[in-house]
Parts: structure tokens; C-alpha cells; sequence
């Protein structure tokens, strides 16, 4: 498996909006290096003939009727939103301008 | 990043046509019309109070988990069915991570690589009369995202935008994208072709009853992609992939753009950047958007808060029961049924009319005049009012019943044409059923023999030379003899009794009574 670089995991911090220092990035890549090797072991169990697994329970179709529940008020939908105007969710400026 | 051209190259379509094969691919969103959204029970009313449809699911709440609306899923088995797609007998929802804050889980549970259907092909009729098949690559479920209004920058765009509020009360309702194959071949009739399968794929989502399919209100929306190659080449350019074009004329007009833009860019020697576009419908261009860039790392992976689903081949089979038949063919069977011309039929098809002419056929209402009486006044003050004919129709409460009854006031002998139309005015004004607006305003055609003969022979008496004239064989003389006649009865007179009366008169011919 290809070492992890300090490029990767800038690239994946940018990917989590998880803002990180120089300092930080140099340790994370020796932190999450050694965790990915140790789950690097997984990739030498015998798989052959095994489905991928992405749900530990054998269950298929559990849904619900199409049946209106009531929702949350918007004052309490709103409660804990750090800014809100005209009974929406105010948010920061999404674009980033040039 | 981002480069904002205002006006760009392009060169005349045709010429662009002459170099250039285009390719399209096209991606249509279907918001279904469940009670309750994709994945909570929140309700999914058009038009209510920011964010008076949230809960914790669709909000993203931590701890909350979502749970599958049955319905989506047969409604989006249905899609798949209506468009000859296999249907999964096995598949997951997965995860496309982003952070954008329409999505305030900062994913949107969709589908990656396995949608519920998959392979299917709808055949589109193009106005020449000829079919396009447009192959189906793949149909899935997903969700939709919350509504921004950007706070500060120009005529509300996000350019220059200070802050965005966001309304989450379109987050989580169940979406169905529809993405074609690659359509090559069409060449100068790609606009149509593009235009056309939108307008088909509505009628279709209509038809089944899953969605309201309504483009001027956003649940039915389409992002085009269009790239050229050069003639006779075999392999595909570069794409440009442009958003939210939400008429069919836009469609149209879209494909069009794109193809004189890139044939532009090319033609000069340079490359089409591969790249999100907006379209301006007051200009009729694109604009760019967002390059592609390493921000499309959605890394997917399967929704661990959601089971599989497996549709039984019972459920998929009891669903294709039904299955309405495909508009087009019906199209095809009411007209041959009502004996339009291609012409007419076009005219009633794009008038929204087809389902109000089938209701008032089966009032008894001959098809011809179904016709005639909803395409005439109606459309026109529709027309006037800004508004379609069944929606106008709606509001001043006129019904294919009154269309029935005045048909049967003309073959009952009551009313002539010319009193028709005054009745139909006043049903459309309001006044009442065909039958109490005639009685009201008077309206019978004159039945007393005596009083038409008495007509008559007032009129010849008073006209020796035209009447002199029609003995002599110049019948169609007669014409000014019987719109004397029918002056003199008010309008009210029979004018097919009044002219056989007049020429029996005059020449001898065997009346018709």
C-alpha cells in the first residue's frame, strides 16, 4: 500500500472542512499512517468467495407508508441555529469570490 | 478558479452543424408527489412556511435516523417499468458527501452504483414525424436539497452574495434522476431531440401519476450536457455540462447554444473546458460556472442508516399491472379514434387538451365539435388571461358537460351556430348552463312554419330583381335573399331551412321539411 503523504492528507482535511496547521498536518501523517497499517492487515484475510459486507443485520426492505408525521415547529427547527432570519437558517457567504 | 465570461464566440448553427457531430447526454430530476418526504414523514406541500416541514431527519440532526417511504420506492420501480428499465432486484442507497448548506447533513443519500433501475429507452416522436430512441442509462432515488435565497448580490444570484438563507422544507423529498446514454446521431435535430424526450419523459411521469412534473415550479428539472466531435470521429469531446434548464424551450434553445459555443471554441483550435454552466433565459446564453475540480471527490459509500432494497418480482410485477399506456400511443389512438387531421391533433396536444376532448367526447359531444368550442372562444380568452385553457376552463367553472349540452342544442334544432357562440359566451361569462343561458337571453331558433314562410315572402316581395335572379338559376343570388330573411327573424331563424324554403319558393326546388 502506498505511503500516506502530507499531500494526502491536506487534500483529505480540504475534503472535511477540518482546518489544520503545519504543525498538525506533520503529525497527522504519522498518526494516520500507522492506523491505516494496522487496518492494512484486514487486506491479508481470506476473502474468496465472501460478499462485501455494508449492513451487519440480514434485513431488505424495511420501510414505512407514505403517512404525513408532524414536524417540528419552525421556531424549535430553527432553536438551534446560530443566526436566522425570515424563519430561515442564515448561512455565510457560499461562494468563495476571487 | 472560476472564469465569468460575459459574451462568448459562437458561430451560426448551421455552420456548426456542417463540421461537428453533437452528443448529448441529459439528466432529469423528478420530484414525486408523496405525502411525505423520501426518508422522514415530514409532509411535502408546495409553498408552506420556511421550514414548517423539518424534523430531525431531514434537518440532519445527530442521532437521527431515516427511514424509507414505500411509496418512493414503487413510484420510482413504476418510472423505471414506464421506461422499459430492468429493475434491481437488489441495490443500496449511498452516501455522496459534499458541504454545501442545502444539504444540512452534509451528504445526500442517493444512489452510486447501484440504481433500482437501469437500461431501459424511451422512444421520442419528433415533429417530422420520424422516432428517436433515447436510451436510458440509469434511473435512481435520491433526495432533494433545501432552498437558498441569496442575501445581497445582484437580482438575488450567489455571485456577490453576502449571506444565503436556507428553507429546508424541499430537503429530503423524494427525487428520481433519469440520465440518458450518450444520444448521438441526431446532428441539426439535436435541440428537437433534447426538447422532445423532456416533453415525453413528462408526459410519462404525469400519465403514472408520481409527479406533477410541473418544470415552472421545479419538480421537474434538466441539466444538459453537450459535446462535439468532428464529423466521421469516434470519440467524444469535451462536455459542458449546463444546469437547472427548466422549460422545454429552454431545452432547446440550450442544446443549441452549447453546440454554436463549443463549434466556436473548436473551430478557433481550442478546447472545450470541462465545466458546470448557468443558462440565462432573458439572454438566451450560458454563462461558466465551476470548473470541475478535485471538490467532485463525493467519495461515496453505501448508507449504513439504510437497508438494502430488494423488490420481490411479485411487487415489480404487480406494479407493472399499472402501468398507463405510453401517451404517445394513446395519443396516436384518440386521434385515428376522433379523426384528426396530424394538424389538429398537434394544435390539441399542445393546448393541454387532450384529456378535456376525451371527457367531452364521452358527454356525447361529437369529437369535431369537442374540438371546435374548446380550441375557439375558450382559447382565446385563456390566451388573454395569460393562462392555459384547462386551468382558465377551472376558473370560470366551464365543463366538458356544457360543451355536451350546447352540441345537443344545435342537433336538437334549438340553436343555429351564430346563437350558439352568443351562448357559449355567456356560459363562459358565467351565466349559467348552455340551456339557461339560451332560455334566458331568448335564444330558440324560430320554429313557426307561418312566421318563416311569412319571412319570405316579405323579402322576394321586396327584392323582384335578386329574387328575378335566382329563378333565372343564378342560385347563389339567393344568399343576400336569406340573410334578409334571417335579419328579419332576429337572427333566429334555421339558415338551412331558410335557404330550402326560399329556393322551393323560387324555383321550384323540393323544400327540405
Amino acid at each position: 500500500m502506498p505511503e500516506l503523504t502530507r499531500a494526502d492528507v491536506a487534500h483529505l482535511a480540504g475534503l472535511a472542512r477540518i482546518a489544520m496547521t503545519d504543525d498538525e498536518l506533520d503529525r497527522m501523517v504519522g498518526e494516520l499512517g500507522i492506523i491505516l497499517e494496522s487496518v492494512a492487515k484486514v487486506q491479508q484475510a481470506p476473502i474468496e468467495g465472501v460478499e462485501p459486507m455494508s449492513h451487519p443485520l440480514p434485513l431488505t426492505n424495511v420501510n414505512r407508508p407514505d403517512a404525513v408525521h408532524p414536524s417540528l415547529s419552525a421556531a424549535a427547527a430553527l432553536a438551534g441555529a446560530p443566526e436566522v432570519d425570515q424563519q430561515r437558517f442564515s448561512v455565510p457567504r457560499i461562494l468563495d469570490e476571487e | 478558479m472560476a472564469t465569468t465570461t460575459t459574451t462568448e464566440v459562437t458561430i451560426p448553427f448551421v455552420e456548426a452543424l456542417a463540421a461537428y457531430e453533437p452528443v448529448l447526454g441529459l439528466e432529469v430530476h423528478v420530484e414525486l408527489n408523496t405525502a411525505t418526504k423520501m426518508f422522514c414523514g415530514c409532509a411535502t406541500e408546495f409553498g408552506a412556511e420556511p421550514n414548517s416541514q423539518v424534523c430531525p431527519v431531514c434537518l440532519g440532526l445527530p442521532g437521527a435516523l431515516p427511514v424509507l417511504n414505500e411509496k418512493g420506492v414503487e413510484s420510482a420501480i413504476r418510472i423505471g417499468l414506464a421506461l422499459g428499465c430492468e429493475i434491481a432486484p437488489w441495490c443500496r442507497f449511498a452516501r455522496k458527501n459534499y458541504f454545501y448548506p442545502d444539504m444540512p447533513k452534509n451528504f445526500q443519500t442517493s444512489q452510486y452504483d447501484e440504481p433500482i433501475s437501469h437500461d431501459g429507452h424511451l422512444d421520442v416522436e419528433l415533429e417530422d414525424g420520424s422516432t428517436y430512441r433515447v436510451e436510458i442509462e440509469r434511473a435512481h432515488m435520491e433526495e432533494d436539497t433545501g432552498k437558498s435565497l441569496h442575501i445581497g448580490g445582484a437580482t438575488g444570484r450567489i455571485h456577490g452574495a453576502t449571506h444565503s438563507l436556507v428553507d429546508y422544507n424541499r430537503a429530503g423529498i423524494p427525487l428520481i434522476e433519469i440520465v440518458t446514454k450518450p444520444m448521438v446521431g441526431a446532428g441539426e435535430r439535436a435541440p428537437e431531440v433534447a426538447r422532445a424526450y423532456v416533453a415525453a419523459l413528462r408526459d410519462i411521469v404525469k400519465a403514472l401519476g408520481v409527479s406533477d412534473a410541473r418544470m415552472d415550479q421545479g419538480s421537474m428539472r434538466c441539466d444538459v450536457n453537450v459535446s462535439l466531435m468532428p464529423k466521421g470521429a469516434d470519440r467524444f469531446g469535451t462536455r459542458s455540462e449546463t444546469k437547472n434548464v427548466n422549460s422545454l424551450r429552454s431545452v432547446e434553445r440550450a442544446v443549441r447554444y452549447e453546440i454554436e459555443r463549443h463549434a466556436a471554441v473548436l473551430a478557433s483550435g481550442g478546447s472545450v473546458v470541462q465545466e458546470t454552466r448557468h443558462w440565462h433565459e432573458d439572454t438566451g446564453v450560458t454563462t461558466s460556472g465551476r470548473v470541475k475540480s478535485d471538490a467532485d471527490d463525493y467519495r461515496y459509500f453505501p448508507e449504513p442508516d439504510l437497508v438494502p432494497i430488494a423488490p420481490s418480482a411479485e411487487l415489480v410485477e404487480s406494479l407493472r399491472a399499472t402501468l398507463p399506456e405510453n401517451p404517445a400511443l394513446r395519443r396516436r389512438r384518440l386521434q385515428s379514434s376522433w379523426g384528426y387531421s396530424d394538424l389538429e391533433m398537434r394544435d390539441v396536444v399542445n393546448a393541454g387538451l387532450v384529456e378535456t376532448i376525451g371527457e367531452t367526447v364521452a358527454a356525447g359531444a361529437s369529437p369535431a365539435g369537442a374540438r371546435k368550442w374548446w380550441s375557439g372562444e375558450v382559447a382565446r380568452r385563456a390566451n388573454a388571461a395569460g393562462t392555459d385553457v384547462v386551468p382558465y376552463a377551472a376558473s370560470v367553472g366551464v365543463t366538458a358537460a356544457h360543451v355536451a349540452e350546447l352540441e345537443g342544442l344545435i342537433s336538437s334544432g334549438r340553436l343555429n351556430d351564430r346563437m350558439a357562440r352568443d351562448v357559449w359566451d355567456g356560459v363562459l361569462a358565467g351565466e349559467g348552463t348552455p340551456t339557461q343561458v339560451a332560455d334566458a337571453r331568448g335564444l330558440r331558433l324560430v320554429e313557426d312554419s307561418g312566421a318563416i314562410e311569412g319571412a319570405v315572402e316579405k323579402v322576394i316581395a321586396a327584392n323582384p330583381d335578386i329574387a328575378t335572379k335566382v329563378r333565372d338559376g343564378k342560385v347563389q343570388a339567393a344568399g343576400a335573399l336569406i340573410g334578409q330573411v334571417m335579419k328579419e327573424l332576429k337572427g333566429q331563424g334555421d339558415a338551412a331551412a331558410v335557404r330550402a324554403l326560399i329556393l322551393a319558393r323560387l324555383t321550384g326546388a323540393p323544400s327540405a321539411e
